[in-house]
């Protein structure tokens, strides 16, 4: 495999939120990074911090109570930490663009769908309306919405979820962004039209060559689409690695765990779905050692008292003292 | 419990150009049974009248047309009044965790509320040792009796709506979408929790739901539903490993499956569902159907029995 280019490089990234009941670690240390080209998927559990990261990335975390502590995010070589506010917002929408999970609250309801793409396009290029227009109508003739004419007049509640999201998509393409964040793009939706999308947005990316970041819940999801994978985890990376890596040989518990839970249509009749004992921990109290402990079927002593540290697996890398134990501690 | 020719239509403030009332037909002349024991799962996408058929079914809506058995008895004109003794056989539960439990009452009073109605523990001890018991049974920690539900979380919460529906005793269940609103870890311990009473106190459930790979985990027999109508009924092997209707093979194929790239090799639907409003006459799947034939639209196709009680609704299947 030859080296891709990177295009985005999170490093080491602490996101907080200051709540009434004590600081919240919503991101407590995540390092990673995506080629240029390539989709990258983000798994784990609701409140394990990926959408947090996402947002991060756009600096869009709510403030309050939310603030990225420290870290550094290199996009194209330059920190967009050191960015104002102004300089982000000419990124945001032109070189990252962002789609959210329910395409009704992120669309504007009093505007034309062909309007919304337009703006998009007017604030980040000089063009004339005329011209923007061309583009938005262009936009939706992409994104496969039939009779885009007539569609470019209509209001976002004369659409269906798929088709809201298609417009979506084609108002974070508007202006051909380098990186598309998909933030659980599909969970609104039925399988049907889940499939779709999907397709579509693996279509435009052959495309345009640009890279996605996909954040979703659903395992199956991942595994169609993304060529790495990150697995999070109250806050944490704990694996990341290929697909084929994380799913034919998961290497940290929790990873096994997820996979080991989610009903398939192709398991054997009768077959009890494995459990995860417990609950997801606290993130605003104090934590010591290894978050997934409690509820890990593998925890010794040492991972309630020890914070493990990233092992290289060749092909990505894991969050566990059960690997390093495994003589794999360099 | 037994369904014949049951629709529901919402009515709305519309009018077609000869002066008809339009109506949402959410149900839409639906005949099955649910057998004594069995798990039936119901599945379809969204808007297709799974819901509302689960709500009708117990009488939370009132059906349009058609009749609802229960061991045999009409209860399509019961009264309020005698619906209560069917509901101390019959229980539902909901999707959203956080709207189905009262913020205001405590854990206890909300298991025990079904029993208060019933009026079937008036002794306060033995009231107490019947929530006590049921809390057990849905893996619920006893000391949270006096709590409330904002203190709990969505899987929790889901287990205290078991408990309330197990409450009186029922023979059967409807479940609408009871893991929807969870993650996959706490989805598989609702699953388990559901099999395992299922069979220890030798439930009925109706399973009602859009995620076909947990549908296939608890149900034995399975109900495709489109646009209201019904589109298949088979046993559970039958339909995910001989699915007859066009429609239940594009549902079967468009879930992402961990470790296959099956994605390139997708069928993928083409077209949107169509409004509920004015649903395609005749078969409702030919505006999307590969298979359409100009047939299709022309003739009305009832469920025809496969063998084995594997009934299609499509002319084509064999």
């Amino acid at each position: 495999m030859t080296e891709k280019e990177t295009l985005l490089e999170v490093k080491d990234l602490h996101t907080y939120l200051y709540l009434e009941q004590g600081v919240s670690k919503a991101l407590n240390g995540i390092t990673f990074d995506i080629k240029k080209g390539e989709t990258l998927g983000v798994v784990g559990e609701s409140g394990c911090g990926k959408s947090m990261t996402a947002l991060s990335i756009m600096q869009l975390v709510p403030d309050p109570p939310g603030k990225i502590a420290s870290g550094e995010i290199r996009f194209q070589g330059e920190n967009l930490l050191e960015k104002n506010k102004r300089e982000m917002r000419e990124i945001r929408g032109s070189r990252i663009a962002m789609i959210f999970q329910e395409p009704m609250t992120s669309l504007n309801p009093v505007m034309t769908v062909g309007k919304q793409i337009e703006e998009t396009i007017r604030i980040h290029e000089s063009v004339s309306k005329a011209e923007a227009k061309k583009r938005a109508i262009e936009m939706l003739k992409l994104v496969k919405i039939p009779e885009p004419e007539q569609r470019y007049y209509e209001y976002p509640h004369q659409l269906s979820g798929g088709m809201r999201q298609r417009v979506m998509i084609a108002i974070a393409l508007a202006c051909h962004p380098d990186l598309l964040i998909c933030d659980e793009p599909t969970t609104a939706l039925d399988v049907t039209v889940q499939a779709q999308i999907l397709k579509l947005i693996a279509e435009l990316q052959k495309k345009t060559g640009m890279s996605v970041m996909l954040i979703t819940h659903d395992l199956g999801v991942i595994s169609q689409v993304a060529e790495r994978i990150i697995i999070m985890y109250a806050g944490r990376i704990v694996e990341y690695g290929t697909r084929q890596s994380v799913f034919t040989n998961p290497l940290h518990p929790y990873t096994e765990a997820l996979l080991k839970s989610v009903p398939r249509l192709s398991d054997e009749d009768g077959k009890e779905l494995y459990m995860i004992k417990g609950m997801v921990p606290d993130l605003t109290k104090e934590q010591r050692g290894c978050l997934f402990a409690e509820r890990c079927p593998y925890a010794e002593k040492r991972c309630f008292e020890e914070e493990p540290k990233l092992y290289d697996t060749g092909s990505g890398r894991v969050c566990c003292h059960r690997y390093g134990k495994r003589g794999n501690d360099k | 419990m037994k369904v014949e020719e049951l629709s529901k239509y919402f009515p709305l403030k519309k009018f077609d150009e000869n002066r008809q009332r339009l109506y949402v037909k959410a149900v839409d002349n639906v005949s099955f049974s649910v057998h004594e024991g069995e798990t039936l799962g119901i599945v379809g996408e969204s808007g297709c009248g799974k819901s509302t058929l689960g709500r009708t079914m117990i009488r939370l809506q009132e059906p349009t047309n058609g009749h609802i058995y229960f061991q045999g008895e009409d209860i399509t004109g019961l009264k309020e009044r005698q619906m209560r003794r069917i509901r101390k056989k019959v229980q539902i539960m909901f999707q959203d965790p956080y709207a189905s439990l009262d913020p205001r009452m405590t854990v206890g009073d909300i298991i025990a509320e079904p029993i208060d109605i019933q009026k079937m523990y008036p002794d306060k001890k033995q009231r107490l040792a019947r929530i006590l018991e049921l809390m057990e049974l849905c893996g619920l920690n006893k000391e949270y009796i006096t709590r409330y539900p904002h203190e709990f979380s969505g899987g929790q919460r889901q287990r205290i709506g078991i408990a309330r529906a197990l409450s009186v005793n029922p023979k059967l269940i409807i479940c609408d979408e009871p893991v929807s609103a969870l993650d996959v870890s706490i989805q598989s311990q609702i699953i388990n929790l559901l099999i395992d009473l299922k069979k220890s106190l030798n439930l009925s459930l109706v399973f009602i739901s859009h995620d076909l790979s947990v549908v296939k985990h608890i149900a034995d027999r399975v109900v495709v539903m489109y646009l209201g109508r019904i589109m298949e009924i088979g046993t559970k092997k039958e339909i995910f490993e001989n699915p007859q209707h066009p429609y239940t093979q594009a549902l079967l194929s468009s879930i992402p499956v961990i470790g296959e790239n099956s994605f390139e090799t997708m069928q993928v639907l083409e077209g949107e569902l169509p409004s509920p409003v004015n649903p395609p006459p005749c078969c409702p799947f030919h505006t999307r159907c590969p298979k359409a034939v100009p047939e299709c639209a022309k003739m009305i196709q009832p469920l025809r029995n496969l063998g084995d009680g594997h009934m299609v609704s499509c002319w084509k299947a064999k």
